[in-house]
């Protein structure tokens, strides 16, 4: 199955002004304290880090640990003074790795 | 006389107002990721259905056309199609009949994930299970099941979901068994998850035997949730703790 994530973007941003991001990747986040149903211990696989960049520069980033639900979701604000591109990396556990991007046009 | 009839209105009128769905018991927080479509724990599973929807060479959308089409279809379910099916059954069908295709495992995702798509159609729409000779005999086996006490803890359905509903089992509150928000995403499972999971829960909560997936019992029992449900607003997928 193909990896998946679900980014919300408002529909005009404006310069200056904060909005919001709210992003989803699906992921099982397994914690690795939990047995199978046949009593095996369930390895950990966890999204590790997050981060989103506009245009190449951090302009946030977050760690994830065990606590966090499977299909993390992160919503946070951000501002901007010019048109872009916002890119967004999921790295985790077994060498996973999402990515995608999405234009930000600024009136 | 007149009065007696005029008290027996006011009891149904009550009874009537009191049935009340799960989500309407959930708190503000839950109530909001349920109706935050940009929020909703499942939106993930509805781009894949989207997805499903239009894979393939001979894909749902090839014969249904536009998804919007199927807007009411979930609310009539569970049906008489040479037995009965719910929704899920009727994808799996689908896919078998139509587009040769193996059938997925029970609870498989992409199955979750279109049955889920297919019921969001419906939002808003009230439940109207079928009627007919045989979904009635079904739905008399449903009630049946529903007040039939089983299991180690000798428990029924009603005695829990009738008789004790709005009460707390431990922390949590007991639900009135309303099924008009299925396919579900509960936040314990982490997942979407169909009412026939749901009710096996229950099964296996009460320590019964846990009726196979697509089993008489459990289909006539969602029949039978159905009907009792029937007339309420469906807001599909929703969202349980």
């Amino acid at each position: 199955m193909a990896t998946r994530a679900v980014i919300t973007l408002p529909a005009a941003v404006k310069a200056g002004e904060a909005f919001e991001v709210r992003t989803t990747v699906a992921h099982a986040m397994e914690t690795g304290y939990r047995s199978s149903d046949e009593g095996a211990r369930l390895l950990r696989d966890l999204v590790r880090r997050f981060e989103c960049r506009l245009d190449g520069e951090l302009v946030f980033a977050a760690n994830l640990f065990a606590a966090i639900s499977a299909n993390p979701y992160l919503a946070f604000w951000l501002r901007a003074g010019k048109s872009g591109e916002l890119s967004f990396v999921w790295h985790g556990d077994n060498g996973f790795e999402h990515r995608e991007t999405r234009p930000l046009t600024v009136a | 006389m007149r009065s007696a009839w005029l008290l027996l209105a006011v009891a149904l009128l009550a009874h009537a107002e009191e049935r009340r769905s799960g989500r309407d018991t959930m708190s503000p927080a839950l109530r909001t990721l349920q109706a935050d479509d940009a929020q909703h724990p499942a939106q993930l599973a509805l781009a894949m259905g989207r997805e499903q929807w239009a894979a393939g060479a001979k894909s749902c959308a090839s014969c249904h056309g536009e998804l919007e089409k199927l807007r009411g279809a979930a609310a009539r379910y569970p049906a008489w199609d040479q037995g009965l099916v719910d929704l899920p059954g009727r994808i799996q069908r689908c896919r078998v009949r139509h587009q040769q295709q193996p059938a997925w495992a029970a609870e498989a995702e992409p199955l979750l994930a279109l049955a889920a798509l297919v019921a969001q159609q419906s939002r808003g729409l009230p439940l109207q299970p079928p009627r007919g000779p045989e979904l009635d005999k079904a739905a008399a086996q449903g009630q049946r099941l529903y007040t039939t006490r089983i299991g180690a803890l000798n428990l029924s359905c009603a005695q829990c979901h009738d008789e004790r509903a709005g009460q707390r089992l431990g922390g949590s509150l007991i639900p009135q068994g309303h099924v008009d928000d299925y396919p579900v995403y509960r936040l314990e499972w982490q997942s979407l998850g169909s009412l026939q999971r749901r009710l096996r829960g229950c099964l296996s909560g009460v320590r019964a035997k846990v009726w196979d997936w697509d089993s008489g019992e459990l289909l006539a029992l969602e029949l039978y949730l159905a009907r009792r449900s029937a007339g309420m607003a469906m807001q599909a997928p929703g969202v349980r703790p």
